[in-house]
């Protein structure tokens, strides 16, 4: 192509978005925003990308989700089974259950759908449980974004209710034993309990209701409140810019990254179909809820080892590990279940919606932050998550306490007892571990914090470009030789004290505009 | 195709450059100085921490037209294996679909595209990183766009503050009013009435077994368990049977404890080669069906969180989350010599709630005793 041609390529394509850009704008006055919108600055970080493949799970889950409710049927109705999978032939199921069957055996390309699914559900899950991780440990969730951080809990709650509700929907042994167990649980609540219950299920455990609630609950009611507590979360994060790691020409009042359009887009846009590759490979190739072998849901039959999906694990661990307490005066009682299922389970939700405020009294951090903390900096905030995830983790192992008994040839029992040490002594472990971890790495190690990969680009005084703070300088063409300055930033003196107002800015010092940050009141707005 | 700097225009111009305002030249000094490209507000000054004269619109092959060929053809290469990949997906639903080799190729495809993507944007795209203003360390407003907007709320709230009965009386028509909307909701379930402790078992009833036979004493085997249900025509498996299944236990020659006040409630003397008892299958914690049996130490265990029951204790809890005993349903044999109940349980089966009654009246299902 001659350069003529490039040219006039070039123009027409122009002339193009133009048209299109018009259009819009002349309805609708949105050049500006579209243009900010492009030359929005997303930061680089792995660990950012978490929260990204939780929202492209959650693609993934409605496209499948949509497929799969076209073929489900929610009914309760008993059926007697004449289907293509032979085993089951002859027997007694729900409508439920049966259309599940026919799914995963009749559907032609229905199989990988049905397992696509609930392997997006599973990995949705630890998606969030990971980024919500990293916004803990790295404090992200202080002010400005305390309600990001509520909304975050929220989106949490409902994508359990919303992954429990669709586990229960085929109506097979497993999902039905762990309904059995939610109902009682929901029937423990002093006062309103048993009313509650019989308004959820329609009547007493486990009627014909249910079924088609949850149907509607699962399809309808919590994808609508997810869709739009997702929407506040991300039009949130959009208002308040992310936040980043400090580092090299980092300040509290600038954003280092790359432009929404074309690098983050793609990218992201990438990410979305690398999320989806792996979802569907685990959907076509490792086996996952293989209903078929649990069989329909029989009021009085259950089978050892049943376990709920993993997020929902430690919920049942509490249900195995708490005594058995039960507390009856004046012919009053507050059953078993309440303590492990509501009130434990309340209380540290509790305390996590709480956390944003307990920690900046803890910190008498009322100021506004856009550095993220490195963990080590924050020993107790640390050491508390530490503590939290330890708890977790020790009640989500109980959940498997007959299976781990019968891989190790313990007894069940033992393994509770243990376990019950375990659950109170581990936290307050972890917690001094981690505690004394932050101190020592503090003082020892420091480790340098990672930059972005890619450096920026700027213009010395002489005209010519140099990098700043590269990774891997060479890529582009710069003369760093040419300037000292650069070759100060590009070295990217680090900062032990990684945290906090103006750290990073002597690395930019040596730019032409001088040095940046230090001089920035917290929680205002400098320039108006 | 390479790069188009410098020679972008926008349409409407005659195409000369020089027709253009310079800030509108990705090159120029005065597109690279734009504050607009960097989120400095209009008529802001150049924050301190935003460099001058960055340059984003470069990459990685920019100067290297062979580098830049062979990350195309990576790109490309990609993007076939997932063309590839589309084919063989129509090829595999006409030959009647195969899981593992679809979730194979839909991986493939997807993970083509996407690594094409990210090789793209890496090797051909400019756009990489840039430092600009956040705006401010939040975005808050100035303070006296916060006082216009308390001023706005108070001119519409301070008439109405000035007539405080209509805002009380308001309050609690909206509080009477709003719970009455919640009467729809509770049409959802029925009243809770006495119909908790109640099963299907009745006097005289027979206990029938999975497949609706009625069952003889001799039917269980020494140290074997049989799972019953009270034969009323309903499918075992049906909601109103829910609450009624119960566990038969032939516990042979062990030495049954009977209670003073059940002495009738087993078949079959204690200590004989067929003593059967019978106990609700709804554990008292959670209620799951307990149905596990270890016949060695007479032992029934809940699958769901390992609650152990004693048999020979009256199903007493001696491990576990379960707070209380299996209800154990009175047993007798009529003249056709099947197994039949007495009554009812005297209690309710199954996990606590508030106002559970501790002893029902086994006729009738009515609360006989609540402490
Ligand atoms: C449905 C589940 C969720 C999705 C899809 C989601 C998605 C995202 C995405 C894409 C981001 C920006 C990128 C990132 O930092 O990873 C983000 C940021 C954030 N999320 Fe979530 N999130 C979810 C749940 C949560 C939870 C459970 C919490 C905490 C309780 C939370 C708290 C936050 C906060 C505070 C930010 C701002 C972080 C910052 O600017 O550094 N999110 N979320
Ligand atoms: S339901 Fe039986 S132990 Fe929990």
């Amino acid at each position: 192509m001659s350069t003529t041609e490039q040219r006039l390529a070039a123009e027409k394509r122009q002339s193009l978005a133009k048209a299109g850009t018009d259009y819009i704008d002349d309805r609708f006055g949105s050049s500006p925003f579209l243009r900010s919108a492009m030359d929005k600055i997303f930061p680089d970080h792995w660990s950012f990308m978490v929260g990204e493949i939780a929202m492209y799970c959650f693609v993934v889950l409605i496209v499948t989700g949509v497929y799969l409710a076209l073929f489900y049927v929610p009914s309760s109705q008993v059926i007697v089974y004449h289907g293509s999978y032979a085993p089951l032939d002859g027997q007694r199921m729900s409508e439920a259950y049966a259309s599940v069957i026919n799914i995963s055996f009749h559907v032609r390309f229905g199989l990988i759908m049905r397992q696509t699914h609930p392997w997006a559900a599973v990995v949705f899950m630890a998606a969030i449980a990971f980024h919500m991780c990293r916004v803990f440990f790295t404090g992200a969730f202080r002010k400005p974004r305390e309600v990001n951080w509520t909304i975050g809990l929220t989106l949490l709650t409902a994508v359990m209710l919303e992954g429990f509700s669709g586990y229960s929907l085929p109506d097979d042994l497993l999902s039905g034993t762990g309904l059995r167990v939610v109902y009682s649980i929901i029937e423990s609540i002093p006062l309103i309990g048993t009313k509650l219950a019989f308004e959820l299920w329609g009547g007493p455990f486990p009627g014909t209701s249910l079924i088609p609630r949850l149907f509607v609950l699962h399809e309808f009611l919590f994808p609508a409140l997810l869709v739009g507590l997702l929407s506040a979360h991300l039009a949130i994060l959009w208002r308040q810019k992310h936040t980043d790691f400090p580092g090299p020409g980092k300040t509290e009042t600038n954003i280092r990254g790359s432009r929404f359009f074309p690098q983050y887009m793609l990218k992201g846009g990438a990410m979305l179909f690398l999320t989806a590759g792996v979802l569907l490979g685990l959907g076509g190739l490792v086996q996952i809820n293989p209903i078929w072998l649990y069989g329909p849901y029989q009021p009085y039959n259950d089978s050892a080892a049943s376990q709920p999906d993993w997020y929902v694990g430690w919920l049942d661990g509490s249900l195995r590990l708490f005594p058995h307490w039960e507390f009856r005066s004046f012919g009053y009682e507050i059953a078993n279940p309440f303590f492990p299922g509501i009130l434990i389970p309340g209380i540290l939700f509790g305390v996590m919606y709480a956390w944003p405020i307990i920690d900046a009294k803890i910190y008498k951090d009322h100021v506004a932050h856009n550095l993220l903390d490195r963990p080590r900096d924050k020993p107790f905030r640390t050491a508390v998550g530490c503590a939290a995830l330890t708890f977790f983790s020790v009640l989500t192992l109980a959940s498997g306490s007959d299976v781990l008994g019968n891989d190790w040839h313990i007894s069940y029992e033992l393994i509770i007892e243990i376990l019950q040490i375990l659950v109170f002594v581990g936290p307050v472990v972890a917690f001094l571990i981690a505690y004394r971890a932050c101190i020592q790495l503090q003082r020892t190690g420091n480790m340098i914090i990672k930059k972005p990969i890619g450096g920026i680009i700027v213009r010395g005084s002489d005209g010519a470009y140099h990098t700043l703070g590269d990774d891997h300088g060479g890529d582009h063409p710069t003369h760093a030789g040419d300037v000292p300055v650069d070759h100060r930033a590009g070295n990217g003196h680090r900062n032990s004290d990684g945290h906090g107002n103006g750290v990073a800015g002597g690395d930019v010092a040596a730019v032409p505009s001088g040095a940046a940050g230090e001089g920035t009141p917290p929680g205002g707005d400098p320039e108006g | 195709m390479t790069t188009t700097e410098g020679t972008h225009h926008l349409p409407g111009s005659d195409g000369a450059d020089g027709d253009l305002p310079a800030s509108l030249l990705p090159g120029s000094e005065e597109y690279l100085e734009d504050p607009r490209h960097y989120g400095i507000e209009h008529g802001a000054p150049w924050p301190d921490d935003v460099p001058h004269g960055q340059n984003d619109m470069h990459w990685r092959y920019e100067d290297d037209e062979r580098g830049a060929r062979r990350a195309e053809l990576r790109v490309a290469a990609c993007w076939s294996v997932t063309l590839l990949c589309g084919i063989g997906l129509a090829w595999v639903y006409v030959a009647g679909g195969q899981p593992q080799v679809e979730g194979g190729l839909f991986a493939l495809g997807f993970g083509g595209l996407g690594v094409g993507f990210v090789l793209w944007a890496r090797d051909l795209l400019p756009g990489h990183d840039v430092i600009a203003s956040r705006g401010g360390l939040t975005h808050v407003s100035e303070e006296s766009d916060r006082r216009l907007a308390v001023q706005s709320l108070g001119r519409g709230l301070e008439p109405m503050a000035r007539r405080p009965f209509l805002a009380k009386m308001l309050g609690g028509v909206l509080t009477v009013f709003g719970i009455s909307l919640l009467f729809p909701l509770a049409s959802l379930g029925p009243a809770v009435d006495g119909q908790f402790a109640v099963t299907a078992w009745r006097r005289g009833i027979r206990a029938v077994s999975e497949d609706g036979s009625p069952v003889r004493p001799g039917d269980i085997e020494a140290n074997g368990v049989l799972t019953v249900f009270p034969d009323t025509g309903e499918d075992p498996g049906s909601p109103a049977m829910a609450q009624s299944s119960v566990v038969l236990i032939n516990l042979a020659s062990a030495p049954f404890e009977v209670r003073p006040d059940r002495k009738d409630w087993h078949i079959g003397a204690v200590g004989s080669q067929s003593c059967i008892v019978g106990f609700s299958k709804i554990c008292t914690h959670a209620g799951c069906p307990v149905s596990l049996y270890n016949w060695s130490a007479h032992e029934l265990i809940c699958p769901c969180h390992q609650s152990t029951f004693r048999v020979l204790e009256d199903c007493k809890p001696i491990f576990g989350p379960a707070p209380r005993n299996l209800a154990q349903l009175p047993l007798a044999v009529d003249a056709e010599g099947y197994i039949i109940a007495r009554s009812d349980f005297n209690e309710p089966v199954g996990p606590g709630y508030w106002n559970r009654p501790i002893r029902v009246n086994p006729n009738t299902g009515a609360a006989v005793r609540y402490s």
